[in-house]
């Protein structure tokens, strides 16, 4: 397994703890999981990536995704935890001017 | 002319999502041999995983048996050369390029595209690419050692 993820569930405001790797072989289980969580009725959610060590497009698309589907039900979506290098990634794509980003968040949730 | 001198490897495996993270691994290991910095090691992981991934899901079809991933590695003293290559069906890179390039602030929220930002990346993070399609594709892709 090379992506795991811890999901707090404070009322409607979900905590998604991301640890390991993001790509297109452990995308779906990703996007499975967000997807849920939107469909179970969250108002907000919250995912951490401190603890992800690898990031691509294929995570990109999932969270692009999920913010969609959140948006179309007037929920929240927040990213934290970004290390610099990642923070990068989100810059480049321009989904930094987008999705709202807290990148010193390093280990907190 | 003379040629330049180098080093060639090559390595080819399953076109399937799970062995991508084996060439990222194989990718990262050259380039840290070679003096590239930690910010563009993470850049060629993603390159190469990106070209990967878009063999994954647009080379083979789904009925057949995935084909193979043949990724080629010029190790010059100065710059890396990545080719990735596969012989499955030419998917159309110029309608994939159209659908590509960084989102844009203000724009439908709900007409984001999910996908489409692997070419984006690859063009944005590598010092040459060049894509050349026949009876699969071909991406050659350069990244020079800028050292630290």
């Amino acid at each position: 397994m090379i992506v795991e993820m811890d999901v707090q569930n404070d009322n409607q405001k979900v905590v998604v703890m991301i640890r390991g790797e993001i790509d297109i072989y452990t995308a779906p289980k990703l996007k499975e999981t967000l997807f849920q969580i939107v469909e179970n009725g969250a108002e907000e959610i919250i995912v951490n990536l401190s603890d992800v060590t690898y990031l691509d497009s294929a995570g990109l698309g999932v969270f692009v995704g999920t913010y969609k589907m959140i948006c179309s039900r007037k929920g929240k979506f927040e990213l934290v935890g970004l290390s610099k290098r990642m923070q990068r990634l989100f810059d480049i794509t321009g989904l930094a001017d987008i999705i709202q980003i807290t990148s010193d968040l390093k280990g907190e949730v | 002319m003379m040629t330049e001198k180098h080093d060639y490897m090559e390595m080819k495996v399953p076109a399937k999502a799970e062995f991508i993270k084996v060439i990222r691994l194989t990718v990262s290991g050259v380039a840290s041999r070679m003096g590239f910095s930690y910010e563009d090691i993470e850049d060629l992981k993603i390159v190469v995983s990106e070209a990967c991934t878009n063999v994954v899901q647009h080379a083979y079809n789904e009925e057949e048996e995935p084909g193979d991933i043949m990724v080629g590695f010029m190790i010059y003293e100065n710059r890396l050369e990545i080719m990735v290559v596969d012989h499955g069906h030419s998917c159309n890179f110029d309608e994939i390029r159209k659908g590509i390039g960084r989102y844009e602030k203000g724009q439908e929220i709900q007409l984001m595209r999910e996908g489409g930002l692997g070419l984006y990346l690859i063009e944005t993070l590598m010092d040459e690419v060049i894509i050349h399609q026949d009876q699969g594709v071909t991406i050659l892709m350069t990244k020079f050692v800028h050292g630290e």
